[in-house]
Order: structure tokens, then C-alpha cells, then sequence
């Protein structure tokens, strides 16, 4: 459904991404990993051209995402994404949060997009804090708005930015609950983590990012008990050292 | 210190009257300026932040031009030079029968000179917001226009709403540079019930305490606004 | 403008030199004695007694409310009748930006010297510094730092302002250049000659500005 086929990306003289490809199909969640500069945020802003690539392709279900002329908007607002620090609107109340991107991207009526708001809201367990403005919520509180936020846009893919690693330690388990529902029902998704608990549960493939690369892409029992390069194996064991 | 008091000389008329109405014209002037800045500083303080380079490059030049003249020399070019700029039937218009010429050229040139500091702190602004705040407008859809609509501009106004109101107030100052060109502002006037009545300190005096009420009286108003239009959350916020 | 006349500009090149003297000694002064008298104020607003800090509170507000010119016009009525004499308008425009620069150099200094955080102030304390030790070595190093591109921006901000004296017919560089505009009925030359010379002045000092500010972050 999501293919990425042999991207480059360049900051100035910095390659971030050297010629990346990767196939995400239907249903299926994977988690990408890897030591902090690897490249592997980048890499998921590309999924919806947040982030322009600089050559190779990127389809999501037929649209070619780095196609000039691909209207974006339509695209992104069928791919979720959360984001390492929630980027609720702070403006905003956390159900008008919810409502925006229906009303203003998917023209849904007001009444409508309340509706579909507050059976998000009660499904990640917050329908009481609809009111409040973002600054008012706890980070998983305002991370489980975020995903609820994504999901009013009916997406058909979910991307997630390191969607724990801003949260206190306290806080981490309340938002990969909601995330592993979602994976249970069969929501495509690319997590970008270093929560190996959640790859074990729930990733059918983990990717390893190294330095711009994608150095290895394995079935998660495989890469846990038997991965292939030096680099995963010092990664994992720094990681699962703690 | 040699020096005859007067107190009542500024409510003796015509002083009274050449009082109030410069401060009537100090508003005038100040606020119809500060129109003309806000809506120009606006689009060139948007116009820094888009992606175009041209575009860009075009606003900061704006900026650094009007930011690195004094105001008093824009105000006699805008004044002496601009009419002999323009277009022939244009310029003998402005010279001739443009109504209250003073007026306008001082609401001109204090506002198109007021709008590159306006511009410096909607563009400041909207930079402070961070990238994946926008990003996650992006995401859910909206498009690039949208996010400056729905997310940029209303946080950044209301972020800069402490700034705009200390550059509300120094137009309101700098009003008085109308002064040389003829305009009869507030600053004006007192130094002409010095030149009338040889009672500077009492004039200067009255000058100084009608832009002394009229500061608090913008400040108090503007702590109400920012009060209210404040992001919860945000530094300073209740 | 077919008919613009250089020759105007080039004749009056020494007397307009003259002029941007005027200036550069005004804005010097009054920098140096509105710095001074600033510090002052901003010392006397975060760790006088409290008398001092209204005193200073009040004259920086009162400064910063009302216009330069308005400032200008009070002290060249004022100083004379104060010394009971005459002075030269210079003097009294010197007077009257010293203590009008002094309000907002008052509120960079205080702004800067708040900006040192408090964990600073602790740590200079914890490792045995008096205060006076404390602002000597941690607090005045670090603040002055963060405050020179505000302080420069202000200079440049003074400069501009200086082209003001000419409501007080002193001869800086802008009513000199109003003089020759007007006696020679040149008005479009010698305003955009103006506008030309105070441009590269204070375009070349923004830029060192953002040089140094550049310096700072990296």
C-alpha cells in the first residue's frame, strides 16, 4: 500500500536519506529503528511529503506522493500522523482540535464532525477532557488527542513519530495502549520507536536505520533473536540493555 | 530659577482649544497611520515566511529600507520628493487639490514606515511556531494557505499582541514628527502656547500628561486584550 | 527626474560633512551619558530600596510615554531658564537625549541583567563568590553579552533619532541637508542624498548587529 522506492534526501551537504526503499502492505504495522540521526523521522515525513525527497518515488495506494502536481493535502489527510511532541493546536480546545481538519479538509458538517469527535474522544478514554485546551491535558493525554486527532480524518495509514520518547516514563504505557488497539484492528502503520515491547507485540517487520540507511528489514522475531549486521546488534543490545 | 507661573493660562481660551484639538489630531493621525501599518506590516511580515525566495527577498528589502532611514527624512521625501515622483496628473493633483495634504502625507509616511516594525514582529511570530506544529496542520490536510489562516496567524497574533501594542504606542509618539510638516498635533500645539504666551513649563506640562494618559489608557485597554486573546498555557497565562 | 542635479550634492559635500560631525558627536554623547545614567537607573530599579525603585520605575515610564521632539522642545526651554543663561541648542539637545536614551538603556540593562538565570546566580553563591563577586564575574559578564546587539540596535536607533535636533534648527547632518535643499530649491536631491548616506550607516550597523547576534548562537 505504501511504497517507497530508492529515496535520496540531502540538508545542504548532509544525506540524510541515501537511496531508501521500503514496501508497507495492507494491515500491516511496522516499526523503524535505529540510533538518533539515522534518519528514520525523516524517512516517515516523506511518507506524506512533509519532508520533499530530492529523487526517487513514493506511491501511497496509486498516488505517487513526490509527483509534482499531487494535490498534498488530499493526500496527507488520508495518512495520520503523530507527532514526538503531540503539536496539538494550542489555540484550540482539544474537541475543536478534533473538528478542524474535518471541517475545513473534509467539509463534514459541524454537527458531524462533533460526533465523529466525541466517539474518538471516548474511545481513547478522554471524552471528559473535551473542553480543556491542549496545555491543561498531561502528555499522554494530549499524545492519546493526537491520535485521535489523526484518526478523525479516517486515515487508511497511520504514521508515528517517536510518539513516547516526550512522555514521562509514568505516561508511556497509556499511549501504546491505544496504540496496539489500533494495530489489533488491522490499522496500517509505520511507528518510528525505541520501544521494543510495542515492536514484539505487535510489528510484523521491524526496519533498522543506520547513518541514512536502511540497513536491515527482517521479521521482528528475526531481528530480535538473530539480526544480521554489527550495527543492529550493538543497537539492540544498548537498548534492550536498560 | 527666574519664572512666572501661570497654571491658568491652559484653560484661558484659545489655549485650551489649540490643546485639545492637537490631541485630537495626535489621534488622528496616530491611529489612522497605525491601519496602514498593521495591514501592510501584516502581509509583508507574512510574505517573509513563504517559501518563495523572491517573495522574500522583496519583503526584507522592504524592511531594511524603511527600517534604516530616520522617519524624518521618509516624512520630507514622502512630503517634497514623492509628488514630483508621480505620474504627472497624479502629482499636480497631490500638489493642488488632494484635500488636507499634511494629513495625509504624515499617515503615509508614518504608517509605511511603521509597517516594517510591524512586519519584524508578525514575522517573528510566526517563526516562533514551531515546525512540526505546522507540519501536523499539514498532515491532516490543510493546505498551505490554511495553515496560515487557521494555525500561524491566529497563535502568532496572539503572541505578539504585548509587542504591537509598544509599536501602537511609539506611532502615537512619533506623531509628532507630523509637527514638520504643519500638521497641528498635540506636540505642536503646547510649543505654540510657549511661543504665544511665554508659558513653557505649563504647556510642555499639559503636553506631557495628555500622552501620559493616553499611554496607560492604551496599555490598560491592551492588558485587557492580550488577557483575553491569550493562549492557555502560554507563558503568563493564568 | 531627467533634471537631477548632482553637481548640487558635490558642491555641498563639506558642509553636509560638517553636519554628519554634528550627528555622530550628538549620538556618541548622548550614548555614552544615556548608558551611564541608565545603568544607573536599571541598578537602582532590581536592587534599590524602594523609594529609588519607584523613582527609576517612574522616570523610565514617563520617559518612554511621551515623544523625543515633545523631550527636545522641554529642555531647550528648560535649560536655559534653569542656568539662567543661554546655552547653545547642542547643550540642550545633549541634555535632553541623555536622559531620554537613559529610559531605554535602563530597560535593555535591566532586561539583560534578569536574563541571567537564577540557577547562575546560585551557582556563583555555591562555589563561595560574594555577591558582589557574584555580579562582578558570573551576573555582569554574561548580561552584558546578551545585551550588545540590543544595545547597538539602540545606538543605531539614536543616531536616526538625532536627525530630530533639526525642530531645534541645530546644524547635524539633516538640517544641513534641509538647508541646502531649500536655498538651492533642490529639495528630491538633498532628501535622497539624505536618505542614501543614513541608509548606508545604518544598514552597515544592522548588518554588524546580525553578525554579531549570528556569533552568539553559534
Amino acid at each position: 500500500m505504501i511504497k517507497i522506492d530508492n529515496i535520496d534526501k540531502w540538508y545542504d551537504d548532509f544525506h540524510v536519506l541515501k537511496s531508501c526503499s521500503l514496501e508497507v502492505e495492507r494491515g500491516e504495522v511496522i516499526v523503524i529503528c535505529g540510533p538518533s540521526g539515522s534518519g528514520k523521522s525523516t524517512l516517515i515525513k516523506c511518507v506524506n511529503a512533509l519532508e520533499p525527497v530530492d529523487s526517487g518515488r513514493i506511491v501511497v495506494e496509486e498516488t505517487d506522493v513526490t509527483a509534482k502536481g499531487t494535490k498534498l493535502p488530499l493526500v496527507r489527510a488520508r495518512i495520520g500522523m503523530v507527532f514526538q511532541h503531540f503539536e496539538l493546536f494550542p489555540h484550540k480546545t482539544v474537541i475543536e482540535n478534533l473538528m478542524m481538519g474535518q471541517i475545513k479538509v473534509l467539509n463534514r458538517s459541524r454537527d458531524e464532525a462533533r460526533r465523529k469527535a466525541e466517539s474518538l474522544l471516548e474511545r481513547v478514554g478522554l471524552s471528559d477532557q473535551a473542553d480543556k485546551y491542549p496545555s491543561a491535558l498531561s502528555g499522554g493525554q494530549q499524545q492519546r488527542v493526537a491520535i485521535a486527532r489523526a484518526l478523525a480524518m479516517d486515515p487508511i495509514a497511520m504514521c508515528f513519530d517517536e510518539p513516547t520518547s516526550a512522555l514521562d516514563p509514568e505516561m508511556i504505557s497509556e499511549v501504546l495502549d491505544v496504540m496496539v488497539e489500533l494495530a489489533r484492528e488491522g490499522m496500517t502503520m509505520m511507528v518510528v520507536t525505541h520501544e521494543m515491547g510495542f515492536a514484539r507485540k505487535v510489528a510484523r517487520r521491524v526496519v533498522f536505520m543506520d547513518q541514512g540507511e536502511v540497513k536491515e528489514v527482517a521479521a521482528t522475531e528475526t531481528f530480535f533473536n538473530n539480526p544480521e549486521t554489527d550495527r543492529a546488534k550493538e543497537f539492540l543490545s544498548k537498548i534492550l540493555a536498560h | 530659577m527666574n519664572y512666572n507661573w501661570n497654571w491658568s493660562v491652559l484653560f484661558q481660551e484659545p489655549y485650551l482649544g489649540w490643546l485639545f484639538s492637537g490631541l485630537q489630531w495626535t489621534l488622528l493621525v496616530a491611529i489612522a497611520a497605525w491601519v496602514i501599518a498593521f495591514v501592510l506590516g501584516s502581509a509583508i511580515g507574512i510574505l517573509r515566511t513563504v517559501p518563495n525566495r523572491l517573495v522574500r527577498t522583496l519583503a526584507a528589502a522592504y524592511v531594511e529600507l524603511f527600517r534604516n532611514i530616520p522617519l524624518l527624512v521618509q516624512l520630507f521625501i514622502w512630503y517634497f520628493v514623492v509628488p514630483e515622483l508621480l505620474p504627472e496628473e497624479l502629482g499636480l493633483w497631490v500638489k493642488r487639490d488632494m484635500p488636507n495634504p499634511e494629513y495625509v502625507t504624515a499617515v503615509v509616511a508614518l504608517g509605511a514606515y511603521t509597517a516594517a516594525r510591524v512586519a519584524e514582529q508578525v514575522r517573528s511570530g510566526i517563526q516562533t511556531i514551531r515546525k512540526d506544529l505546522v507540519n501536523a496542520g499539514l498532515a491532516i490536510g490543510l493546505t498551505p494557505l490554511q495553515t496560515y489562516l487557521y494555525i500561524r496567524l491566529p497563535i502568532s497574533y496572539r503572541i505578539i499582541v504585548p509587542p504591537l501594542t509598544s509599536e501602537f504606542l511609539t506611532i502615537f509618539k512619533n506623531s509628532s514628527l507630523a509637527l514638520t510638516i504643519g500638521v497641528l498635533e498635540l506636540t505642536a500645539q503646547a510649543r505654540q502656547i510657549e511661543n504665544y504666551t511665554f508659558q513653557g513649563f505649563e504647556a510642555f506640562t499639559a503636553a506631557t500628561v495628555l500622552y501620559l494618559v493616553i499611554t496607560l489608557l492604551v496599555v490598560l485597554l491592551m492588558r485587557l486584550i492580550d488577557q483575553k486573546t491569550r493562549i492557555p498555557g502560554s507563558v503568563g497565562a493564568n | 527626474m531627467s533634471d537631477f542635479d548632482f553637481q548640487v550634492i558635490i558642491e555641498s559635500l563639506p558642509f553636509l560633512f560638517d553636519g554628519l560631525l554634528i550627528s555622530f558627536q550628538l549620538t556618541l554623547l548622548a550614548l555614552l551619558a544615556g548608558l551611564a545614567w541608565g545603568t544607573i537607573l536599571a541598578v537602582m530599579r532590581i536592587w534599590g530600596p524602594a523609594p529609588l525603585r519607584w523613582f527609576s520605575a517612574i522616570y523610565v515610564n514617563i520617559f518612554r510615554s511621551i515623544p523625543l521632539i515633545l523631550v527636545i522642545f522641554w529642555f531647550y526651554f528648560l535649560v536655559p531658564l534653569l542656568i539662567g543663561r543661554p546655552v547653545g541648542n547642542f547643550t540642550s539637545a545633549l541634555i535632553a537625549f541623555s536622559l531620554f536614551e537613559a529610559a531605554y538603556y535602563a530597560e535593555i540593562m535591566r532586561a539583560g541583567l534578569n536574563s541571567v538565570s537564577r540557577g547562575q546566580v546560585y551557582a556563583g553563591l555555591a562555589i563561595g563568590l560574594s555577591p558582589r563577586q557574584n555580579l562582578q564575574y558570573v551576573i555582569l559578564p554574561q548580561a552584558f553579552r546578551n545585551m550588545i546587539p540590543v544595545l547597538l540596535t539602540q545606538a543605531i536607533i539614536l543616531f536616526q533619532d538625532t536627525s530630530l535636533v533639526y525642530v531645534v534648527a541645530l546644524s547635524d547632518f539633516m538640517t544641513s541637508a534641509s538647508t541646502v535643499a531649500k536655498v538651492e530649491g533642490r529639495l528630491a536631491e538633498m532628501y535622497l542624498f539624505a536618505a542614501l548616506v543614513y541608509f548606508v550607516i545604518c544598514f552597515s550597523g544592522s548588518m554588524l548587529v546580525k553578525h554579531l547576534q549570528k556569533k552568539k548562537v553559534a
